[in-house]
């Protein structure tokens, strides 16, 4: 994939997600937050590759770090997010 | 896999992860956004695995299984309180995992030209950078260091000659080609002083500008990883990246806003170094040392000077305004806050809650809080709703919060909250302040509602005393 097309790539999705995030209230900025530390961890699969490609011995320990750190990224974010949202309760739901 | 089949996957994933995020513009849809993403992120993992025919590789899936069990571990075991840590935390962890991406792909020669070369080691740096980034914060978060901002000597000297060496090192990364030695030696260079250049730029921030600093971190987590997706020429890594750097930056933006302070400033810690000198930067510890101090006298002598009772205004109160701030985090106090409400709501009033964009150590840090002890979010009102109802509401009650009710931000030029929008508390009828002491708030500037002879009632103290006392008088007042 040519250089010019990653960064086009990187400038179309900043910019998209720039504005879907600014509809997201600021009521739910924390779960946002976590939300996106959990889409970050997205470099597992980065790490997953380039381990998997990966020959010598330190750079696979290496990359198993990585995958270990970027999982738990992954499945922290995502989890810890889902228990906030839950929280966030509607009066109706409640006098239920 | 063919490029163009994964290419065409990466899409939907990506397009599936954005719809994810749209979701969250509604809190009712946010639960359903969420696990959208998570679906898209397993699936990514999946294909990757088939894409480079690792599926067989034992080892991965363990790592993978240990990252999931101890992810969802912390997840379920962390407290509310503590969010801004764990953030700060899983944005380090990010950043770490993008850095080491990025140095394998350098170190196993798999990048291949010298766009690979030059992103490989922007990746390195900014992700390193993000990690001792992330810990300094969440030490300090966590009250391992100290909260108040840390100035060494020379020390903008220091982090602009580390910022150059490490972009000197990423340039001999990318000129350095095959010869192994050089590079190695590059690559470890370039990540201690990007960890340096971490710690060092972090270190100088005050609690109080958490917010900021952690959005920031976010931001650059996810840069890292857009990155390091141009490293090893990955779009769904880099578009996803992209997102997620996009978001960071929107809060930061959000943040200083709400601040009026330029980004800048805060990253150079000038945000505490208020012109008014005495007691600055104070008011956290004080509060932190609760326990070990003898509290005041909740209800004090303020008290009597004035006729009116705090119960029984509250009581006869029609609309009350609740702004929390981190002083109720810290005492603990949410779960007070809300029997307090219950308590109002079955005299007939009604309870709004007022949030101030930087109110708490992190973005939507109050609302948090508040959900958590089953306060409907549709009660938590953001400023700009809530400041022009003040004027009608009977009785404001500030729950440890300072700054953002300081009224000075309108008038003290020169101080660091001039400018800052604030809750207009002060016109509000009378005002009740649950703080632990007079001292001036974070940002060390007076706040004159505590002078105020009419209309304002001060019950010094931990917040969770004294809103337990309020309760309880309001009670035997029936």
């Amino acid at each position: 994939m040519s250089p010019f097309f990653m960064i086009v790539i990187f400038v179309i999705s900043t910019i998209v997600g720039y504005k879907l995030i600014r509809n997201v209230p600021s009521l739910l900025h924390t779960p946002l937050m976590s939300g996106m530390n959990a889409l970050s961890g997205i470099t597992i699969i980065g790490a997953l590759s380039a381990t998997g490609a990966a020959v010598r011995t330190g750079n696979r320990l290496l990359g198993f770090l990585a995958i270990f750190l970027a999982m738990l990224n992954v499945s922290g974010g995502f989890a810890v997010t889902h228990r906030m949202l839950g929280m966030f309760r509607q009066k109706e739901a409640q006098n239920e | 896999m063919s490029d163009m089949v994964y290419y065409i996957l990466c899409s939907f994933l990506i397009i599936g992860v954005l719809c994810g995020i749209a979701l969250m513009s509604k809190v009712k849809h946010s639960l359903k956004g969420n696990l959208l993403s998570s679906v898209c992120m397993a699936l990514a993992i999946l294909i990757t695995l088939y894409k480079y025919n690792i599926m067989s590789d034992l080892s991965l899936w363990i790592c993978i299984a240990a990252g999931l069990v101890m992810g969802l571990w912390g997840a379920y075991k962390v407290k509310m309180i503590n969010m801004p840590q764990v953030v700060a935390m899983l944005n380090g962890f990010g950043g770490a995992a993008s850095a080491i991406v990025a140095s394998i792909a350098l170190l196993e020669n798999q990048t291949a030209n010298l766009f690979s070369f030059i992103t490989g080691g922007i990746a390195l740096g900014v992700g390193t950078v993000t990690l001792t980034g992330s810990l300094v914060a969440g030490g300090k978060l966590q009250g391992i260091l100290p909260q108040k901002p840390v100035f060494w000597k020379k020390h903008s000297f220091i982090i602009s000659s580390s910022l150059m060496i490490i972009v000197m090192s990423v340039l001999a990364i990318a000129i350095s080609g095959t010869d192994r030695t050089i590079l190695s030696v590059m690559v470890a260079l370039c990540v201690v002083f990007s960890g340096f250049f971490g710690l060092a730029f972090t270190i100088r921030v005050g609690g109080a500008d958490m917010p900021i600093t952690i959005s920031l971190l976010n931001s650059l987590s996810g840069v890292a990883g857009a990155i390091a997706g141009m490293v090893i020429s990955d779009p769904l890594l880099i578009s996803v990246g992209g997102v997620v750097g996009a978001s960071g930056l929107l809060l930061t933006q959000i943040m200083c806003n709400a601040m009026n302070r330029p980004l800048k400033d805060i990253l150079l810690g000038k945000s505490t170094v208020g012109s008014q000198g005495t007691g600055h930067g104070n008011s956290d510890e004080s509060v932190t040392n609760i326990s070990e101090q003898e509290a005041p006298e909740p209800m004090n002598s303020e008290k009597e000077t004035q006729k009116t009772d705090p119960a029984a205004i509250l009581s006869e109160a029609k609309k009350v305004i609740i702004v929390p701030g981190y002083g109720m985090a810290l005492a603990q106090a949410q779960e007070q806050v809300k029997q307090l409400t219950d308590k109002l709501e079955e005299k007939g009033a009604e309870v709004l809650f007022a949030i101030h964009p930087v109110a708490g150590r992190m973005p939507g840090h109050m609302n948090v809080l508040l959900c958590e002890v089953d306060i409907p979010y549709e009660k938590l009102c953001e400023m700009d709703e809530i400041n022009p109802r003040f004027k009608e509401c009977d009785v404001a009650l500030v729950v440890g919060a300072n700054d953002v009710v300081n009224p000075a931000a309108n008038t003290a030029i020169g101080t660091p909250i001039y400018g800052m929008p604030v809750l207009e508390v002060d016109k509000a009828r009378h005002i009740i302040i649950c703080n632990y002491d007079l001292k001036p708030g974070y940002a060390g500037v007076e706040n004159p509602l505590y002078r105020r002879k009419e209309g304002v009632t001060l019950l010094l103290g931990d917040a969770r005393d004294t809103i337990e006392k309020l309760i309880s008088k309001i009670q035997t007042g029936l």
